[in-house]
Protein backbone atom coordinates (compact mmCIF):
# COMPACT_ATOMS: atom_id res chain seq x y z
CA UNK A 1 0.00 0.00 0.00
CA UNK A 2 3.02 2.49 1.17
CA UNK A 3 4.62 1.66 -2.05
CA UNK A 4 1.63 2.19 -4.57
CA UNK A 5 0.55 5.72 -2.73
CA UNK A 6 4.22 6.98 -2.65
CA UNK A 7 4.40 6.62 -6.81
CA UNK A 8 0.98 8.80 -7.47
CA UNK A 9 3.55 11.64 -6.69
CA UNK A 10 6.68 10.13 -7.74
CA UNK A 11 4.49 9.54 -10.84
CA UNK A 12 2.99 12.45 -11.55
CA UNK A 13 6.63 14.10 -11.18
CA UNK A 14 8.94 11.36 -13.15
CA UNK A 15 10.26 9.86 -9.74
CA UNK A 16 8.79 6.41 -10.04
CA UNK A 17 11.14 4.98 -12.55
CA UNK A 18 14.50 5.67 -12.19
CA UNK A 19 16.11 8.33 -10.19
CA UNK A 20 19.66 8.59 -11.51
CA UNK A 21 20.49 10.45 -13.19
CA UNK A 22 17.82 13.03 -11.65
CA UNK A 23 15.10 12.69 -13.39
CA UNK A 24 14.08 16.76 -12.31
CA UNK A 25 16.97 17.97 -13.66
CA UNK A 26 17.12 21.15 -15.65
CA UNK A 27 13.45 21.74 -14.02
CA UNK A 28 11.87 24.47 -11.67
CA UNK A 29 9.43 22.86 -9.28
CA UNK A 30 7.10 25.09 -7.44
CA UNK A 31 5.48 24.17 -4.69
CA UNK A 32 2.19 26.22 -3.29
CA UNK A 33 0.33 25.75 -0.14
CA UNK A 34 -1.98 27.86 2.42
CA UNK A 35 -2.23 28.46 5.96
CA UNK A 36 -4.91 25.53 6.57
CA UNK A 37 -2.51 23.11 4.50
CA UNK A 38 1.21 23.27 4.65
CA UNK A 39 3.29 21.94 1.43
CA UNK A 40 6.33 20.95 3.49
CA UNK A 41 5.58 17.69 3.30
CA UNK A 42 5.94 17.48 -0.61
CA UNK A 43 9.22 19.55 -0.10
CA UNK A 44 10.48 16.63 2.60
CA UNK A 45 9.58 14.09 0.21
CA UNK A 46 11.59 15.73 -2.45
CA UNK A 47 14.37 16.14 -0.23
CA UNK A 48 14.37 11.85 0.59
CA UNK A 49 14.33 11.08 -2.94
CA UNK A 50 17.09 13.29 -4.13
CA UNK A 51 19.23 11.97 -1.37
CA UNK A 52 18.11 8.56 -1.97
CA UNK A 53 20.93 5.82 -1.46
CA UNK A 54 20.69 4.82 -5.52
CA UNK A 55 21.52 8.05 -6.43
CA UNK A 56 24.35 10.40 -6.48
CA UNK A 57 22.04 13.47 -5.91
CA UNK A 58 23.65 16.67 -4.30
CA UNK A 59 21.32 19.19 -2.57
CA UNK A 60 21.69 22.50 -1.45
CA UNK A 61 19.06 23.11 1.10
CA UNK A 62 18.47 26.97 1.89
CA UNK A 63 16.49 27.30 4.78
CA UNK A 64 14.49 30.33 5.94
CA UNK A 65 11.94 28.39 7.67
CA UNK A 66 13.17 26.23 9.98
CA UNK A 67 16.06 25.04 11.66
CA UNK A 68 18.87 22.08 10.28
CA UNK A 69 17.52 20.09 13.81
CA UNK A 70 13.80 20.33 12.04
CA UNK A 71 14.35 18.94 9.15
CA UNK A 72 17.08 16.04 10.35
CA UNK A 73 14.29 14.61 12.93
CA UNK A 74 11.70 14.70 10.18
CA UNK A 75 13.92 13.51 7.65
CA UNK A 76 15.19 10.30 10.50
CA UNK A 77 11.47 9.46 10.58
CA UNK A 78 11.44 9.30 6.45
CA UNK A 79 14.61 6.77 6.54
CA UNK A 80 17.47 9.35 5.50
CA UNK A 81 20.09 10.71 7.44
CA UNK A 82 20.56 14.50 7.09
CA UNK A 83 23.85 14.43 9.76
CA UNK A 84 25.56 11.89 7.76
CA UNK A 85 24.87 13.10 4.08
CA UNK A 86 26.26 16.29 5.22
CA UNK A 87 29.32 14.40 6.48
CA UNK A 88 29.62 12.70 3.05
CA UNK A 89 28.96 15.98 1.28
CA UNK A 90 25.75 15.37 -0.63
CA UNK A 91 23.80 17.49 1.45
CA UNK A 92 24.83 21.36 2.04
CA UNK A 93 22.54 23.19 4.64
CA UNK A 94 22.42 27.25 4.34
CA UNK A 95 20.81 28.39 7.70
CA UNK A 96 19.18 31.50 6.78
CA UNK A 97 17.26 31.91 9.48
CA UNK A 98 18.58 35.31 10.63
CA UNK A 99 19.89 36.95 7.44
CA UNK A 100 18.41 39.84 7.23
CA UNK A 101 19.46 42.53 4.37
CA UNK A 102 18.45 46.00 6.00
CA UNK A 103 18.23 49.16 3.18
CA UNK A 104 21.87 49.87 3.09
CA UNK A 105 22.89 50.00 6.55
CA UNK A 106 25.93 47.86 7.56
CA UNK A 107 27.03 47.86 3.91
CA UNK A 108 24.59 44.97 3.43
CA UNK A 109 21.83 45.80 0.67
CA UNK A 110 18.95 43.54 0.06
CA UNK A 111 20.49 43.12 -3.56
CA UNK A 112 23.99 42.49 -2.10
CA UNK A 113 22.96 39.94 0.16
CA UNK A 114 20.83 38.03 -2.04
CA UNK A 115 24.48 38.15 -4.64
CA UNK A 116 26.26 36.80 -1.90
CA UNK A 117 24.03 34.01 -1.18
CA UNK A 118 23.55 33.02 -4.87
CA UNK A 119 27.62 33.58 -5.11
CA UNK A 120 27.86 31.14 -1.99
CA UNK A 121 25.60 28.65 -3.73
CA UNK A 122 27.52 28.93 -7.09
CA UNK A 123 30.66 28.17 -5.40
CA UNK A 124 29.50 25.18 -3.64
CA UNK A 125 28.41 23.77 -7.39
CA UNK A 126 31.31 24.69 -8.83
CA UNK A 127 33.46 22.91 -6.30
CA UNK A 128 31.96 19.51 -6.76
CA UNK A 129 33.02 16.95 -8.97
CA UNK A 130 32.04 17.64 -12.92
CA UNK A 131 30.43 14.67 -13.24
CA UNK A 132 27.69 15.74 -10.03
CA UNK A 133 26.72 18.67 -11.77
CA UNK A 134 24.03 16.91 -13.60
CA UNK A 135 22.42 16.08 -10.02
CA UNK A 136 22.10 19.02 -7.90
CA UNK A 137 19.20 19.97 -6.20
CA UNK A 138 18.78 23.42 -4.58
CA UNK A 139 15.75 23.60 -2.32
CA UNK A 140 14.45 27.09 -1.08
CA UNK A 141 12.03 27.18 1.76
CA UNK A 142 10.80 29.30 1.64
CA UNK A 143 10.34 32.37 -0.80
CA UNK A 144 8.11 34.20 1.10
CA UNK A 145 10.12 34.85 4.14
CA UNK A 146 13.13 35.54 1.57
CA UNK A 147 11.05 38.21 0.80
CA UNK A 148 10.64 39.19 4.99
CA UNK A 149 14.73 38.71 4.82
CA UNK A 150 14.84 40.95 1.87
CA UNK A 151 12.59 43.39 3.38
CA UNK A 152 10.04 43.21 1.24
CA UNK A 153 12.56 43.89 -1.90
CA UNK A 154 10.28 41.42 -4.35
CA UNK A 155 12.18 42.17 -7.17
CA UNK A 156 15.61 41.74 -6.38
CA UNK A 157 14.25 37.81 -4.88
CA UNK A 158 12.67 37.29 -8.58
CA UNK A 159 16.24 38.28 -10.11
CA UNK A 160 17.88 36.17 -7.94
CA UNK A 161 15.31 33.40 -8.57
CA UNK A 162 16.09 34.25 -12.62
CA UNK A 163 19.95 33.59 -11.58
CA UNK A 164 19.38 30.53 -10.03
CA UNK A 165 17.50 29.45 -13.11
CA UNK A 166 20.69 29.88 -15.16
CA UNK A 167 22.14 27.41 -13.11
CA UNK A 168 19.34 24.99 -14.07
CA UNK A 169 20.76 25.32 -17.79
CA UNK A 170 24.32 25.81 -16.95
CA UNK A 171 24.89 22.92 -14.66
CA UNK A 172 21.66 21.11 -15.41
CA UNK A 173 20.55 21.69 -11.44
CA UNK A 174 16.99 21.62 -10.63
CA UNK A 175 15.46 24.18 -8.19
CA UNK A 176 12.39 23.30 -6.07
CA UNK A 177 10.66 26.18 -4.32
CA UNK A 178 7.57 26.26 -1.40
CA UNK A 179 5.88 29.34 -1.18
CA UNK A 180 2.28 30.49 0.05
CA UNK A 181 -0.40 30.88 -2.51
CA UNK A 182 -2.86 32.70 -0.31
CA UNK A 183 -0.49 35.42 0.42
CA UNK A 184 -0.58 37.11 -3.31
CA UNK A 185 -3.86 35.74 -3.88
CA UNK A 186 -4.97 38.72 -2.38
CA UNK A 187 -2.48 41.40 -3.41
CA UNK A 188 -3.93 43.41 -6.55
CA UNK A 189 -0.69 42.74 -8.58
CA UNK A 190 0.85 39.12 -7.90
CA UNK A 191 3.76 39.87 -9.96
CA UNK A 192 6.19 37.77 -7.95
CA UNK A 193 3.63 35.24 -8.21
CA UNK A 194 2.68 34.66 -11.54
CA UNK A 195 6.17 35.46 -12.66
CA UNK A 196 7.43 32.62 -10.46
CA UNK A 197 4.30 30.29 -11.68
CA UNK A 198 5.50 30.91 -14.99
CA UNK A 199 9.41 30.17 -14.48
CA UNK A 200 8.09 26.32 -12.63
CA UNK A 201 8.26 23.74 -15.29
CA UNK A 202 6.29 21.57 -12.77
CA UNK A 203 3.53 23.35 -10.35
CA UNK A 204 2.26 21.11 -7.05
CA UNK A 205 -0.55 23.13 -5.26
CA UNK A 206 -1.31 21.70 -2.08
CA UNK A 207 -4.70 23.05 -0.73
CA UNK A 208 -7.63 21.98 2.05
CA UNK A 209 -10.45 19.85 0.60
CA UNK A 210 -13.79 21.67 0.08
CA UNK A 211 -15.40 19.78 2.96
CA UNK A 212 -12.86 20.88 5.64
CA UNK A 213 -9.69 18.90 7.50
CA UNK A 214 -10.75 15.61 8.05
CA UNK A 215 -7.93 12.55 10.18
CA UNK A 216 -8.10 10.60 7.03
CA UNK A 217 -7.81 13.36 4.57
CA UNK A 218 -5.18 16.35 4.91
CA UNK A 219 -5.67 17.58 1.58
CA UNK A 220 -5.66 17.02 -2.09
CA UNK A 221 -2.36 18.11 -4.08
CA UNK A 222 -2.19 18.98 -7.86
CA UNK A 223 0.52 18.63 -10.13
CA UNK A 224 0.64 20.02 -13.06
CA UNK A 225 3.70 19.20 -14.95
CA UNK A 226 3.98 21.19 -18.25
CA UNK A 227 6.96 19.13 -19.48
CA UNK A 228 4.57 15.69 -19.63
CA UNK A 229 1.55 18.06 -20.70
CA UNK A 230 -0.10 16.02 -17.66
CA UNK A 231 -2.61 17.06 -14.47
CA UNK A 232 -2.33 14.77 -11.72
CA UNK A 233 -5.35 15.46 -8.52
CA UNK A 234 -5.26 13.26 -5.77
CA UNK A 235 -5.78 13.41 -1.82
CA UNK A 236 -3.23 12.43 0.61
CA UNK A 237 -2.46 12.20 3.90
CA UNK A 238 0.80 12.96 5.87
CA UNK A 239 2.01 10.75 8.22
CA UNK A 240 5.85 10.43 10.13
CA UNK A 241 7.36 8.12 7.95
CA UNK A 242 5.21 8.40 4.35
CA UNK A 243 2.36 10.41 2.95
CA UNK A 244 -0.09 8.39 2.03
CA UNK A 245 -0.98 9.58 -1.76
CA UNK A 246 -4.41 8.17 -3.43
CA UNK A 247 -7.80 9.25 -5.59
CA UNK A 248 -10.81 10.62 -3.71
CA UNK A 249 -12.73 7.70 -2.40
CA UNK A 250 -9.90 5.37 -2.09
CA UNK A 251 -7.94 6.14 1.07
CA UNK B 1 0.05 34.17 17.26
CA UNK B 2 -3.60 35.48 18.13
CA UNK B 3 -5.97 37.46 15.87
CA UNK B 4 -7.98 40.01 17.76
CA UNK B 5 -11.55 41.22 17.43
CA UNK B 6 -12.17 44.72 17.30
CA UNK B 7 -15.76 44.41 19.08
CA UNK B 8 -14.18 42.88 22.00
CA UNK B 9 -11.01 42.09 24.02
CA UNK B 10 -11.09 38.67 24.41
CA UNK B 11 -7.71 38.13 23.87
CA UNK B 12 -6.79 39.96 26.94
CA UNK B 13 -8.54 37.26 28.97
CA UNK B 14 -5.79 34.35 27.15
CA UNK B 15 -2.76 36.88 27.50
CA UNK B 16 -3.93 37.45 31.46
CA UNK B 17 -3.85 33.40 31.90
CA UNK B 18 -0.90 32.94 30.33
CA UNK B 19 1.19 35.89 32.00
CA UNK B 20 -0.25 34.52 35.41
CA UNK B 21 0.71 31.36 35.03
CA UNK B 22 4.18 31.87 34.14
CA UNK B 23 4.40 34.49 37.01
CA UNK B 24 3.39 31.74 39.71
CA UNK B 25 5.62 29.02 38.19
CA UNK B 26 8.81 31.58 38.79
CA UNK B 27 9.19 32.00 35.08
CA UNK B 28 10.72 34.95 33.78
CA UNK B 29 7.97 37.67 31.84
CA UNK B 30 8.34 39.92 29.04
CA UNK B 31 5.39 42.05 28.52
CA UNK B 32 5.14 44.87 25.60
CA UNK B 33 2.30 46.65 24.82
CA UNK B 34 1.00 49.87 23.60
CA UNK B 35 0.24 51.34 26.60
CA UNK B 36 2.25 54.47 27.79
CA UNK B 37 2.75 52.48 31.26
CA UNK B 38 2.23 48.34 30.56
CA UNK B 39 2.98 47.52 33.90
CA UNK B 40 -0.30 48.59 35.08
CA UNK B 41 -1.76 45.65 33.18
CA UNK B 42 0.41 43.09 35.87
CA UNK B 43 -2.33 44.55 38.27
CA UNK B 44 -5.14 42.92 36.90
CA UNK B 45 -3.75 39.54 36.40
CA UNK B 46 -5.97 36.77 38.19
CA UNK B 47 -5.00 34.88 41.09
CA UNK B 48 -4.52 30.93 40.80
CA UNK B 49 -8.15 29.47 41.20
CA UNK B 50 -8.52 27.79 44.63
CA UNK B 51 -8.25 24.11 44.82
CA UNK B 52 -9.74 21.18 47.18
CA UNK B 53 -5.75 20.56 47.73
CA UNK B 54 -4.87 23.66 49.46
CA UNK B 55 -7.50 22.88 51.90
CA UNK B 56 -5.80 19.58 52.95
CA UNK B 57 -1.92 22.45 52.95
CA UNK B 58 -3.69 24.06 56.36
CA UNK B 59 -1.49 23.37 58.90
CA UNK B 60 -3.02 21.64 62.06
CA UNK B 61 -0.34 22.57 65.22
CA UNK B 62 -1.44 19.33 67.24
CA UNK B 63 -0.55 17.57 64.49
CA UNK B 64 2.84 19.22 64.20
CA UNK B 65 3.67 17.94 67.48
CA UNK B 66 3.59 14.38 66.72
CA UNK B 67 6.06 14.83 63.15
CA UNK B 68 9.23 14.93 65.58
CA UNK B 69 12.10 14.39 62.94
CA UNK B 70 10.89 16.33 59.71
CA UNK B 71 9.51 19.09 61.63
CA UNK B 72 13.02 19.51 63.78
CA UNK B 73 14.54 21.09 60.58
CA UNK B 74 12.04 24.05 60.90
CA UNK B 75 14.29 25.36 64.16
CA UNK B 76 17.01 25.72 61.60
CA UNK B 77 15.23 27.12 58.51
CA UNK B 78 13.30 29.20 60.32
CA UNK B 79 9.20 29.62 59.96
CA UNK B 80 9.25 32.05 57.43
CA UNK B 81 11.69 30.49 54.92
CA UNK B 82 9.56 27.35 55.61
CA UNK B 83 6.25 29.38 54.41
CA UNK B 84 7.85 30.97 51.50
CA UNK B 85 9.35 27.88 49.88
CA UNK B 86 5.89 26.00 50.53
CA UNK B 87 4.11 29.11 48.81
CA UNK B 88 6.22 29.19 45.94
CA UNK B 89 5.87 25.47 44.92
CA UNK B 90 3.04 25.59 42.67
CA UNK B 91 1.33 23.26 40.50
CA UNK B 92 0.95 23.88 36.82
CA UNK B 93 -2.75 24.55 36.75
CA UNK B 94 -4.89 26.20 33.54
CA UNK B 95 -7.31 27.84 36.23
CA UNK B 96 -7.88 31.53 37.40
CA UNK B 97 -9.32 33.52 39.97
CA UNK B 98 -10.31 37.04 37.80
CA UNK B 99 -11.70 38.42 40.81
CA UNK B 100 -8.62 37.70 42.63
CA UNK B 101 -5.96 40.44 41.64
CA UNK B 102 -2.64 38.01 41.70
CA UNK B 103 -0.35 38.57 44.85
CA UNK B 104 1.96 41.88 44.78
CA UNK B 105 5.14 39.53 45.51
CA UNK B 106 4.33 38.20 41.77
CA UNK B 107 4.27 41.01 40.30
CA UNK B 108 6.90 43.27 41.93
CA UNK B 109 9.67 40.89 41.39
CA UNK B 110 12.67 41.18 39.64
CA UNK B 111 12.17 39.00 37.07
CA UNK B 112 9.43 40.89 35.02
CA UNK B 113 10.08 43.56 32.37
CA UNK B 114 7.75 45.73 31.01
CA UNK B 115 8.19 47.66 27.11
CA UNK B 116 5.59 50.06 25.76
CA UNK B 117 5.78 50.57 22.32
CA UNK B 118 3.91 53.81 21.92
CA UNK B 119 6.32 55.73 21.39
CA UNK B 120 9.25 53.52 19.56
CA UNK B 121 9.67 54.97 16.09
CA UNK B 122 10.78 51.81 14.81
CA UNK B 123 11.20 47.87 16.25
CA UNK B 124 14.50 48.35 17.35
CA UNK B 125 13.85 48.64 20.82
CA UNK B 126 11.56 46.42 21.72
CA UNK B 127 13.94 43.97 19.31
CA UNK B 128 16.89 44.57 21.91
CA UNK B 129 15.12 43.95 24.83
CA UNK B 130 13.86 40.71 23.27
CA UNK B 131 17.28 39.49 22.55
CA UNK B 132 18.58 40.49 26.07
CA UNK B 133 15.55 38.77 28.00
CA UNK B 134 15.79 35.47 25.73
CA UNK B 135 19.79 35.51 26.16
CA UNK B 136 19.06 33.75 29.92
CA UNK B 137 17.37 30.76 28.62
CA UNK B 138 20.14 29.00 26.19
CA UNK B 139 18.71 26.21 24.80
CA UNK B 140 21.13 23.66 25.73
CA UNK B 141 21.23 19.88 25.47
CA UNK B 142 20.82 19.35 29.06
CA UNK B 143 17.54 19.55 31.38
CA UNK B 144 15.66 23.04 31.50
CA UNK B 145 16.50 25.17 34.58
CA UNK B 146 14.35 28.40 33.51
CA UNK B 147 12.14 28.83 30.64
CA UNK B 148 10.53 32.30 30.04
CA UNK B 149 7.34 34.12 28.33
CA UNK B 150 7.13 36.95 25.96
CA UNK B 151 3.72 38.49 25.74
CA UNK B 152 3.57 41.19 22.96
CA UNK B 153 -0.36 42.36 22.95
CA UNK B 154 -2.21 44.80 20.00
CA UNK B 155 1.74 44.29 18.05
CA UNK B 156 0.46 46.65 15.17
CA UNK B 157 -1.72 48.61 16.83
CA UNK B 158 -2.34 52.07 15.19
CA UNK B 159 -1.20 54.37 17.89
CA UNK B 160 2.37 52.43 17.82
CA UNK B 161 4.53 54.26 15.24
CA UNK B 162 5.63 51.88 13.55
CA UNK B 163 2.07 50.67 12.98
CA UNK B 164 2.69 51.18 8.92
CA UNK B 165 6.00 49.78 8.52
CA UNK B 166 4.74 46.54 7.26
CA UNK B 167 8.13 44.82 6.52
CA UNK B 168 9.75 46.06 9.48
CA UNK B 169 7.00 44.46 11.83
CA UNK B 170 7.07 40.84 9.92
CA UNK B 171 11.28 41.33 10.12
CA UNK B 172 10.41 41.67 13.85
CA UNK B 173 8.31 38.36 14.13
CA UNK B 174 10.62 36.74 12.11
CA UNK B 175 13.57 37.33 14.50
CA UNK B 176 11.60 36.68 17.67
CA UNK B 177 10.55 33.42 16.25
CA UNK B 178 14.18 32.63 15.27
CA UNK B 179 15.67 33.37 18.76
CA UNK B 180 12.42 32.04 20.85
CA UNK B 181 13.46 28.28 18.42
CA UNK B 182 16.80 28.81 19.86
CA UNK B 183 15.91 29.18 23.34
CA UNK B 184 13.60 27.90 26.04
CA UNK B 185 11.34 30.19 25.58
CA UNK B 186 7.47 30.74 24.00
CA UNK B 187 5.85 33.60 22.86
CA UNK B 188 2.31 35.12 22.49
CA UNK B 189 1.49 37.80 20.07
CA UNK B 190 -2.21 39.60 19.75
CA UNK B 191 -2.45 41.81 16.36
CA UNK B 192 -5.54 43.62 15.69
CA UNK B 193 -7.34 42.84 12.57
CA UNK B 194 -5.89 46.22 10.90
CA UNK B 195 -3.32 44.55 8.38
CA UNK B 196 -3.90 44.54 4.51
CA UNK B 197 -5.35 40.68 3.27
CA UNK B 198 -1.89 39.81 1.98
CA UNK B 199 0.07 40.78 5.25
CA UNK B 200 -2.25 39.16 7.35
CA UNK B 201 -1.68 36.08 5.51
CA UNK B 202 2.10 36.39 6.21
CA UNK B 203 1.96 36.50 9.69
CA UNK B 204 -0.69 33.78 9.84
CA UNK B 205 2.05 31.84 8.16
CA UNK B 206 4.90 32.95 10.16
CA UNK B 207 2.56 31.68 13.01
CA UNK B 208 3.61 28.25 14.76
CA UNK B 209 0.49 27.91 16.04
CA UNK B 210 -2.49 30.21 14.91
CA UNK B 211 -5.84 31.16 17.30
CA UNK B 212 -8.53 33.72 16.78
CA UNK B 213 -11.04 35.41 18.99
CA UNK B 214 -14.94 36.72 18.01
CA UNK B 215 -17.10 38.28 20.41
CA UNK B 216 -20.49 36.88 20.55
CA UNK B 217 -22.98 39.27 19.83
CA UNK B 218 -25.72 39.73 22.65
CA UNK B 219 -29.32 38.49 22.18
CA UNK B 220 -28.80 36.48 19.23
CA UNK B 221 -32.04 34.36 18.70
CA UNK B 222 -30.31 32.38 16.17
CA UNK B 223 -27.47 30.97 17.70
CA UNK B 224 -29.70 30.39 20.96
CA UNK B 225 -31.21 28.64 19.56
CA UNK B 226 -28.50 26.93 17.94
CA UNK B 227 -26.14 26.35 20.86
CA UNK B 228 -26.24 24.82 24.51
CA UNK B 229 -24.81 27.18 27.20
CA UNK B 230 -25.09 30.32 24.87
CA UNK B 231 -26.47 32.85 27.22
CA UNK B 232 -23.21 32.13 29.75
CA UNK B 233 -20.65 32.54 26.54
CA UNK B 234 -19.00 35.53 25.82
CA UNK B 235 -17.34 34.98 22.63
CA UNK B 236 -15.53 32.41 20.87
CA UNK B 237 -12.28 30.98 20.14
CA UNK B 238 -11.11 29.71 16.82
CA UNK B 239 -7.75 27.31 16.65
CA UNK B 240 -6.43 28.06 13.08
CA UNK B 241 -3.45 26.12 13.01
CA UNK B 242 -1.07 23.82 15.78
CA UNK B 243 2.47 23.73 15.91
CA UNK B 244 4.72 21.18 14.16
CA UNK B 245 7.75 21.36 15.23
CA UNK B 246 10.15 18.18 14.74
CA UNK B 247 7.12 16.68 12.63
CA UNK B 248 5.28 17.07 9.53
CA UNK B 249 2.12 15.66 10.39
CA UNK B 250 -0.33 17.71 10.91
CA UNK B 251 -2.68 18.14 14.03
CA UNK B 252 -6.08 17.65 13.32
CA UNK B 253 -8.50 18.37 15.96
CA UNK B 254 -11.72 17.13 17.04
CA UNK B 255 -13.08 20.71 17.37
CA UNK B 256 -11.26 23.80 15.90
CA UNK B 257 -14.02 26.21 17.54
CA UNK B 258 -14.67 26.75 21.38
CA UNK B 259 -16.19 28.73 22.98
CA UNK B 260 -15.25 31.40 25.86
CA UNK B 261 -17.17 31.56 29.17
CA UNK B 262 -16.54 33.17 32.40
CA UNK B 263 -17.75 30.54 35.16
CA UNK B 264 -19.40 32.62 37.78
CA UNK B 265 -18.09 35.36 35.78
CA UNK B 266 -14.43 34.32 37.49
CA UNK B 267 -12.89 31.45 35.52
CA UNK B 268 -12.09 31.60 31.75
CA UNK B 269 -13.60 28.27 30.72
CA UNK B 270 -13.11 27.31 27.17
CA UNK B 271 -15.45 24.74 25.56
CA UNK B 272 -16.15 22.50 22.87
CA UNK B 273 -19.42 23.59 21.46
CA UNK B 274 -22.65 21.55 21.67
CA UNK B 275 -25.65 21.44 19.49
CA UNK B 276 -28.86 22.60 21.09
CA UNK B 277 -31.62 19.84 20.80
CA UNK B 278 -33.65 20.07 17.61
CA UNK B 279 -37.01 21.09 18.77
CA UNK B 280 -38.81 18.00 16.80
CA UNK B 281 -42.53 19.64 16.67
CA UNK B 282 -41.47 22.22 14.53
CA UNK B 283 -39.73 19.92 11.99
CA UNK B 284 -36.90 21.58 11.13
CA UNK B 285 -33.48 19.35 10.53
CA UNK B 286 -29.88 20.10 11.36
CA UNK B 287 -28.86 20.60 7.82
CA UNK B 288 -31.61 23.91 7.65
CA UNK B 289 -30.94 25.13 10.88
CA UNK B 290 -28.90 28.04 9.65
CA UNK B 291 -25.69 29.71 10.30
CA UNK B 292 -23.95 26.85 10.90
CA UNK B 293 -21.53 25.67 8.55
CA UNK B 294 -19.36 22.71 8.67
CA UNK B 295 -16.75 23.78 6.47
CA UNK B 296 -13.43 25.26 8.58
CA UNK B 297 -12.90 27.32 5.59
CA UNK B 298 -15.78 29.66 5.45
CA UNK B 299 -18.25 29.07 8.86
CA UNK B 300 -17.45 30.38 11.68
CA UNK B 301 -18.37 27.56 13.81
CA UNK B 302 -16.60 23.35 13.64
CA UNK B 303 -18.37 21.06 15.79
Amino acid sequence: MNQRSSNLLDEALGLDEVIEPWPLRGQVVAIEDQVETSGSFVLHHLLKRSLSPNSSNVTIFIAFSQPFSHYDRILRKLGCNLVSQRDNSRFFFFDMLKLQCPDGDEGITPEGGLIALYGKIHKTISALPEISWKNVSIIIDDLSLMEVAANGSSDYVLDFLHYCRTLTSEFDCSLITLNHEDIYSSEDRPTFFIQMEYLADILIKAEPLATGLATDVHGQLTVSNKGRNKVSNFHFKVKENVVECFYPGRS
Amino acid sequence: MVMEDAEAPHHMLLLRNFMAQGLVLGQPLLYSSPARDPRGFLGTLPSPAASKDDKSRERDPDQEKGLRIAWQYKKYLGESQLDGQRDSKHEYSNEFDLRKPLERHFINGPRIDCVSIQDCPDLSTLRDRCATFLSQFPRNDGSISCAGRIAIQSFCAPQCAYSNMEWDMLSFIRYLKSMVRSSNSVAIITFPPLLSPSFCKRWQHMADTLLSVKAIQDEDKELAQLLTGYQDMVGFLNVHKVARINTQVPVILEATTFSIKLQKRRYLVLECLNQAPVDGSSGTSYGTSGGWSSSSKTGNLDF
